[in-house]
């Protein structure tokens, strides 16, 4: 009998109730009321995507014009904007969103409650975040598409060198982007201190859990450092700062510094996740508890703190004194150290472990074989000399997309696999999944190999063309062919999880046999997520402890859920949740119209903060009074975010 | 002009700057080789052996910090070549050093040969000839965005600040032609800003710079006394000089000696007739959002334009 | 699923509407061409009975952002500034921030200044600017009064020095 059968026939639980407080709202205008995580989560992962094909189809064009020397597919105006927008999807529209988005889903889940801190607040990051995208991808129909780098240096993308709206709208963008994912952070935050499962004490937290909540702190310190400087790079431009304006001052490396130091924690904000969902990954499938818990925690805890210390290493090239690079340099290659003990922990659980080599596990293999490499060339660029000769040419962009998509994407492919049969409660196809990881693996070494051996032999980036005589062409032609197989092994991926959602067979609560509490709720999960919420009693509950005891006494006609406290989750009190509500979707509209105002006139940002005063009164105006029989017991906390 | 392989590669190195970088280069590439093959070699055993049996979990993590701990001790051996070579690296040679100073344009490079007395000053543009042997320093500026200065043959980059100057050295040790570019993204035509470096032995490095010294040639056929014409009354004036006529404008390159020179729109297009008519008449269709206009010029003046521009030696 | 289907085609709807209206950078201009007009008329008084026919004359890079910054960087590298100051403010020639400018602020009346010159000291450039880059200066031109719109002009300029009144001294 599983637990959830057992509490309905001990009468500590009324399902129909849970359903009725935690149903998601129907219809359309039900859609843009949605709070629950699972919804919200399941959208910033769908949305994701679709800005993820957008940006491949980008990448396939710019391989395509380099496939040849001197080819006249694209011009360069066209060409870079299309570069720009490719590195700012994937950066800013789909490798953090994405990320997000499974912890949205996945974290309430994994900690043990029904959905995240702040449900409102999280609708609203969504809205943010949609807006954002489709902004920015209005402006490149319009042709406004940004065209000065995913870094936008200045003055090239000061108001002299790039006149017009472009580079407002990618400054825009990211405030817009910025803001969802602080959103998130906060709410990831609070969610894992205040809302974890009784007994979940610190040190039976799940790696993934303990990789978002290191990853929002990433967000909370890095994101305000871009926004900041998108920020004065819009006064710049639009009202006359000189922020970065040379003759007045200003100093265009002062947007270098600022820009990395968000740009560099960036690259681990999109990494340490997948850290988190290889851990469980590599435990499920080698059949043990995870080999060195504590190092894996305490490694990506270091890597939070020394990911914030070595921004500097991309900018070697900019003439700054020698002992002050040199300290970067050996905090950049600190970083391998806390990387490499991960791997270790990895191979050794595997080692160890009774390892069956299903699809997930296969991305993983596939993860250490890539993502090795990269960190390798980054243990190479972080070398002052080294870096000197290979900065800005093709050996970067080998290097960065071997850390990036072999770290994140190549992890985050295997973790929906992996999570897949718990969002629909279907399982993937096998065959086509390996079909997929083959044609993903070999089509990305053949993308992205060559490009090292190009950057060696003098091949700079953000090049639309190079002359015949330079003897790149035969390694862009390759590279080039690579991408493709590496599209088609994305579209098979896409193809076999659109195909699987609607007729793949049924998957059981655990269809892999997996140690953590969001295996012991059905698949796909009921919208209150647990029937009763588990009390923790070791690291890998499903497998040492698969009838725990339960909570009792949460009121099931509201949305009530329960508070614990940081370091051993002990229970505190109850906290009654928001429901259903349109003012996040209305605030994100508002908020949206000032944004986009202000690109174009500042008075606009009044305007949209006057306008956004409606929804926020609609937001906080007072609901809920508390309970008199919770006053008499001291429970009464308020429903108010 | 001759190209060959490896004429703007890292891995050729023709001085000692680039040739320190592809010593350290090659130290860390064999022991990121090394580690590589380990990692994904205990990957695949961990895999296909087999499995079972007895766990020693306390052995496993005993192994587990010892790869950390080889991992630091590799790491700081590789930090301190870093080092060693990052400081001679930066050391600039105190005696016998050249001085060569570079503007960087949108989407052109303005090279000078600084010198104490005025008439003695050369600039060119887009091509670097420095003797064989001896150390150049290399002050570094902008005039508009930022742009960085890379010979992969001869050293690292370094790029170019609107308002700053940078420096860098470099020294040929065998006489030959490498080619540059532009590294850092500025615009447009990023892609085709290239400049070659040309180092020969002294003697002949004297020559050339004596030769630049000199004022531009003046025409010697009607034919070339037609095209300065052409030259001095049309829109060309507005932007080049050549020394000696009424030509003083500093936009675009100086062309006292363009007929001295191996290619032109940047180290695009290599110098011959056919190349320079195409440049002069349409050069956005070769590079498209340069500064350099179309130049509408009859058929009748063209061919005594083209003829002058080369008789610019 | 239904309705996030029914919302990503609105979203991909939205998307191809705006891709209908497209701005693009024209990077390869013609050659330059004869001037296509007469002289323009500076004032619409003209002297006996018969009023010549006005032909309409546009500048083809009318709001154009990219044209007029291309035109702020003519005007500094052609020296303009030596008599009209960095950004037209005024000094040997005529500050080009007034509305009314001595020969015309029309597209057209610029246009002919800067084509045929004008007495006291404005050379003419015909000849030597091909005719887009004369239109890119008289968007500029008029940019510096205002009379392009906000939206293709910037705050401020990269270069602009404003000078304290004590340092002008």
């Amino acid at each position: 009998m599983t637990p959830t059968q057992e509490a309905v026939e001990r009468g500590t639980v009324d399902l129909s109730a849970l359903d009725r407080s935690w149903a998601p709202p129907q219809g359309l205008l039900g859609w843009f009321r949605q709070v629950n995580h699972q919804n919200i989560g399941k959208r910033y992962i769908v949305t994701a995507f679709i800005f993820f094909i957008l940006g491949g189809i980008e990448a396939l064009l710019m391989r395509l014009q380099l496939a040849q020397p001197q080819n006249r597919l694209l011009n360069p105006d066209l060409y870079n904007q299309i570069f720009t927008t490719h590195g700012s999807t994937m950066m800013f529209l789909f490798a953090v969103p994405v990320m997000e988005g499974m912890g949205v889903y996945l974290v309430p889940m994994m900690v043990g409650t029904r959905n995240v801190a702040f449900p409102r607040l999280n609708a609203f990051g969504y809205y943010m975040y949609l807006f954002g995208g489709l902004f920015l991808y209005a402006g490149v129909f319009l042709h406004i598409g940004p065209d000065a780098g995913w870094f936008a240096y200045t003055p090239l993308s000061g108001p002299l060198y790039d006149p017009g709206k472009r580079t407002d709208f990618w400054a825009q963008m990211i405030t817009f982007t910025e803001m969802s994912a602080l959103v998130v952070a906060v709410e990831l935050i609070v969610t894992i201190m205040k809302m974890r499962a009784p007994g979940m004490s610190l040190n039976r937290i799940p790696m993934f859990v303990w990789a978002m909540f290191i990853q929002s702190f990433m967000v909370m310190f890095a994101m305000p450092a871009v926004m900041a400087c998108s920020g004065m790079l819009l006064f710049d431009r639009s009202v006359g700062t000189h922020f970065f304006n040379p003759a007045e001052g200003g100093d265009p490396m002062l947007w270098q510094h600022i820009f990395w130091f968000f740009g560099h924690p960036e690259v681990y904000i999109i990494f340490v996740p997948a850290l988190g969902m290889i851990s469980h990954i590599v435990e499920t499938f080698s059949r043990r508890p995870i080999l060195g818990y504590t190092a894996l925690v305490l490694s990506q805890i270091a890597t939070g703190f020394i990911g914030f210390g070595l921004w500097v290493h991309h900018m070697f090239a900019t003439g700054l004194p020698q002992l002050g690079e040199s300290f970067f340099t050996a905090a950049s290659m600190m970083i391998a150290i806390p990387t490499g003990v991960q791997i270790f922990c990895w191979i050794a659980t595997i080692w160890t472990g009774r390892p069956t080599l299903k699809i997930p596990l296969l991305y993983i293999a596939g993860f250490i074989a890539i993502f090795v490499i990269g960190g390798l060339s980054g243990v190479m660029i972080a070398s002052v000399p080294l870096d000197l000769q290979v900065h800005d040419t093709f050996f970067i962009v080998a290097h960065f997309h071997y850390v990036l998509i072999g770290g994140a994407v190549v992890p985050l492919l295997g973790g929906i696999y992996f999570w897949f049969p718990k969002m629909t409660g279907r399982m993937m196809n096998d065959a086509v999944g390996t079909l997929s990881f083959w044609l993903t693996f070999i089509g990305f070494n053949i993308t992205f190999f060559p490009m090292h051996i190009l950057g060696l032999h003098g091949m700079p980036r953000r090049v639309y063309t190079y002359l015949p005589q330079t003897g790149w062409g035969d390694l862009n032609l390759l590279a080039t062919c690579g991408a493709f197989i590496l599209a088609i092994g994305f579209i098979v991926f896409v193809l076999n999880a659109l195909s699987a959602s609607q007729n793949g067979p049924a998957a059981g609560s655990n269809p892999w046999g997996s140690s953590n509490i969001e295996w012991s709720t059905p698949s796909p999960p009921p919208h209150y997520n647990f029937a009763n919420i588990p009390v923790i009693r070791g690291r890998e509950p499903m497998w040492t402890d698969p009838e725990p005891p339960v909570v009792t006494g949460l009121d099931d006609s509201r949305r009530e859920v329960l508070v614990t406290n940081t370091l051993d989750a002990e229970p505190e009190h109850r906290y009654i949740l928001p429901g259903p509500t349109i003012w996040p979707f209305l605030l994100a509209v508002t908020t949206t119209i000032g944004f986009i105002g202000t690109v174009f006139q500042m008075w606009w940002g009044v305007w949209g903060a006057a306008l956004s005063f409606i929804p926020l009164v609609g937001w906080f105006w007072p609901r809920e009074r508390p309970r008199p029989d919770l006053l008499e017991s001291g429970c009464g906390s308020g429903g108010i975010e | 002009m001759k190209w060959f392989a490896g004429a703007q590669s890292v891995l050729d190195p023709a001085g000692p700057q680039a040739g320190r970088i592809h010593g350290l280069f090659e130290v860390f590439l064999w022991v990121a080789i090394i580690v590589w093959v380990l990692t994904v070699g205990a990957m695949l055993i961990a895999f296909w052996k087999k499995h079972g049996g007895e766990r020693h979990d306390d052995t496993t993590k005993r192994v587990v910090t010892a790869c950390g701990v080889i991992t630091v001790a590799v790491l700081l051996a590789l930090l301190v070549a870093s080092a060693v070579t990052g400081s001679a690296f930066a050391t600039v040679p105190s005696n016998n050093v050249m001085n060569i100073e570079i503007r960087g344009h949108q989407w052109w490079w303005e090279v000078h040969y600084p010198d104490y007395i005025p008439h003695e000053r050369v600039t060119t543009a887009n091509e670097i000839h420095i003797p064989v042997g001896r150390p150049v320093r290399f002050k570094l500026t902008s005039d508009d965005v930022i742009h960085s200065f890379w010979a992969p043959n001869l050293s690292g980059k370094l790029d170019l600040f609107p308002n700053r100057v940078n420096e860098a050295w470099f020294e040929a040790d065998r006489p030959g032609m490498w080619r540059g570019q532009c590294a850092e993204f500025c615009g447009l035509q990023h892609a085709n800003m290239a400049f070659w470096v040309i180092a020969e032995p002294p003697d002949k490095f004297n020559e050339w710079i004596e030769n630049q010294r000199k004022p531009g040639v003046m025409p010697s056929t009607p034919d070339q006394a037609h095209g300065q014409e052409v030259f001095l009354n049309g829109p060309c004036v507005v932007c080049h000089t050549i020394r000696g006529t009424n030509a003083l404008a500093s936009v675009g390159p100086d062309l006292t000696h363009l007929a001295s020179r191996h290619t032109i729109a940047a180290g695009t297009l290599a110098l011959d007739r056919g190349n320079l008519a195409g440049w002069v008449t349409d050069a956005q269709r070769i590079k498209p959002g340069n500064r350099m206009p179309p130049v509408n010029v009859p058929s009748k003046d063209l061919e005594p334009l083209l003829a002058y521009l080369e008789s610019l030696k | 699923m239904k309705h996030v289907a029914a919302g990503l085609c609105v979203c991909a709807a939205l998307l191809l509407v705006t891709g209908c209206k497209r701005e693009q950078r024209q990077l390869r201009a013609e050659p330059a061409e004869r001037a296509t007009f007469a002289a323009a008329p500076e004032s619409p008084i003209v002297p006996g009975g018969k009023v010549p026919v006005k032909v309409e004359v546009r500048n083809p890079y009318e709001g154009d952002a990219y044209a007029i910054a291309e035109g702020e960087k003519l005007f500094s590298s052609y020296n303009c500034g030596t008599c009209h100051a960095a950004h037209g403010g005024g000094g040997m020639g005529p500050p080009l921030t007034s509305k009314n400018l001595t020969y015309g602020s029309e597209p057209e009346n610029i246009f002919d200044t800067i084509q045929k010159g004008r007495p006291k000291g404005m050379p003419a450039w015909g000849g030597r600017l091909p005719e887009y880059q004369i239109w890119q200066l008289v968007a500029y031109v008029r940019s510096l009064s205002g009379q392009e719109p906000m939206s293709a002009t910037p705050g401020r300029s990269d270069d602009i020095e404003y000078k304290t009144k004590a340092q002008l001294k």
